[in-house]
């Protein structure tokens, strides 16, 4: 059930973000969401692509350190506390969250959340017991 | 291992008798040094020694210090002990720092030095029946040729392959079922991991031996080059002042090289005061050719820092042995009033799993020192998660502070971000201006 998200460790130089987008523009790829976490020295991109098997194949040809990582897609609605009301149910099940980013639905009145927990399968299914639907790879690709 | 020597005579030779060898070969050495050499003979005028005053090799401290900038100095002839036309061959150091050093050799210089390389090939086990790869450089640099010489003594099919062109070094490799391969050790592992990106099994590859020196390395690179290749690893040290590689070697039991003392006496000295330091001191290793026709250097300083022990060694060999140098007198850093030699760094990373490519980066700030270390993140550690990664810097800084003494701040960069050992790395940059 779990999507798949791209992690490519980058360095904190400058240029080095545009040259990974650029790469994934030249070669057809679309990004359908995109979040950095940066230190003093590095950073990691995370990324969800239409085809993250061929954007994975592109990065590490170019050269670039890249990881696939399971994440939990969840979908939300676009209304005040919809975003706390999952979280709390992660929480209150013990489930710790590792990072999380959002991202708006172009058309529905919906936001997506992808979140990095230890154990996918237990989090996907609390969230679900609680009403919450997931996305797949299907709703990805209707982005 | 059943135990085969090229001149078992010399190899085991009592240590009396041996002695006895290099005084009278010494004797005559200076001698001829002093009669055509004006450089070392004012050298020696200007201590008040001459050649009288030396009549075994227990007299050898009377002699004054040779240094790499002597033999800038004499550049190109200053030191040459014979007339050109009964040279037959010259090498040359890379001369990363300033004027190049060339060396002469004559034909017996050339026997000697391939005389030497082959006891080293028969240490490891090498025989007429072996095919000897040899990968290190062919030319000015003194590893191809060194290794090609003791190769042809030893009676091997020798490939001369010289280094690089990695694809075709692994089709004679295979094709040919080379048992023995002679190239730097960095080397060595880029053809390891060439081999098993192709699919090659230790199992699968030919070789039994490698002779791999050059360069310094560690016993953690050792076990990973004898892992990748399913080899036994040798070392073999030289260098191109004395004549190249074979100066020492390394027999079956792997714990320091055997110098072949028939022909280079070895010092241990404190590399401040040049005094000569008991056996098994560590200090700066200084070597003394003693039967050189063409180039023969007396008490030249290597600047490598090193142990000398004439424990009895397991192969039956009597020539004193040489521990793996550990760094180089200029080499040193000193930080936070602590001794750093980069090797102690590339040990800590082989350990912990990660490329042993890195670079220091000395600074001092407010007066205080900065000691900063870059290290290549790898495939297998790369995680998604920002305190995963931080973790690890923090507990590679851990290890280090353990091996070093001292604590450094490590950053772990991309891949392939620091130049490689190809030409010569510049592993450390010291931004400090003390003057």
């Amino acid at each position: 059930m779990a999507i798949k998200q791209l992690t490519v460790f980058v360095e904190n130089k400058q240029g080095t973000v545009v040259s990974i987008t650029d790469t994934l523009a030249k070669n057809n790829i679309n990004l359908r969401a995109l979040s950095i976490a940066e230190t003093q020295d590095f950073g990691i991109l995370r990324l969800i692509v239409n085809d993250e098997a061929a954007a994975e194949k592109i990065l590490s040809e170019t050269g670039y350190l890249i990881k696939m990582t399971d994440v939990v897609g969840v979908k939300i609605g676009d209304a005040p506390g919809k975003l706390t009301a999952a979280l709390k149910v992660l929480d209150e099940n013990d489930i710790n969250v590792d990072y999380l980013y959002a991202f708006m639905a172009r058309t529905e009145k919906h936001a997506y959340v992808v979140l990095r927990v230890e154990d996918n399968c237990k989090a996907e299914g609390i969230l679900e017991d609680a009403g919450f639907h997931l996305i797949t790879k299907e709703d990805i690709d209707k982005i | 291992m059943a135990q085969n020597y090229y001149q078992k005579e010399i190899e085991t030779m009592p240590i009396e008798e041996m002695k006895k060898l290099q005084s009278e070969k010494l004797v005559k050495q200076v001698k001829h040094v002093y009669e055509n050499v004006p450089y070392y003979k004012s050298l020696m005028d200007e201590k008040g020694v001459t050649p009288d005053d030396i009549k075994s090799i227990d007299d050898l401290h009377k002699l004054p210090f040779l240094t790499k900038a002597d033999l800038r100095d004499a550049y190109p002839y200053g030191l040459l002990a014979k007339p050109l036309e009964d040279c037959v061959r010259l090498h040359s150091t890379s001369g990363t720092t300033g004027r190049r050093v060339v060396a002469f050799y004559t034909q017996h210089d050339v026997d000697l030095w391939d005389d030497c390389c082959a006891r080293a090939i028969v240490a490891v086990g090498g025989s007429k029946k072996d095919v000897c790869q040899v990968a290190y450089g062919y030319g000015l640099f003194t590893g191809g040729f060194g290794l090609n010489g003791g190769a042809h003594k030893v009676g091997c099919l020798t490939l001369p392959m010289s280094s690089g062109n990695t694809e075709r070094q692994i089709q004679f490799m295979t094709d040919l079922q080379a048992t023995i391969l002679c190239c730097t050790p960095s080397y060595a592992a880029y053809i390891g991991e060439a081999l098993k990106e192709q699919g090659y099994k230790p199992e699968d590859i030919p070789l039994k031996a490698g002779i791999f020196g050059a360069e310094p390395w560690t016993e953690e690179m050792r076990q990973s080059i004898q892992d990748t290749l399913g080899i036994k690893a040798y070392d073999i040290y030289g260098l191109t002042e004395s004549t190249g590689p074979g100066v020492a070697f390394e027999c079956s039991e792997q714990t320091g090289m055997h110098v072949n003392e028939d022909h280079f006496f070895a010092e241990i000295i404190d590399p401040d005061t040049g005094e000569v330091l008991p056996e098994g001191s560590k200090g700066e290793l200084v070597f003394t050719s003693l039967d050189k026709e063409a180039f023969p250097l007396l008490r030249y300083r290597t600047r490598d820092i090193c142990v000398l022990s004439r424990e009895k060694c397991s192969c039956g060999r009597t020539l004193i042995k040489m521990a793996k140098p550990m760094g180089r007198t200029d080499d040193m850093l000193i930080i936070r009033g602590v001794n750093v030699f980069p090797s102690q760094i590339e040990t800590v990373l082989l350990k912990e799993g990660y490329e042993p490519n890195y670079q220091i980066v000395v600074d001092r700030v407010n007066n205080n020192d900065t000691f900063e270390v870059n290290v290549e993140m790898t495939a297998d550690k790369f995680t998604d998660k920002v305190s995963d990664i931080l973790a690890m810097e923090k507990s590679l800084a851990g290890a280090m502070k353990i091996m070093l003494g001292i604590n450094p701040t490590v950053h772990l960069v991309a891949p392939k971000s620091i130049a490689r050992s190809e030409g010569k790395a510049v592993r450390v940059i010291d931004k400090r201006k003390l003057v």
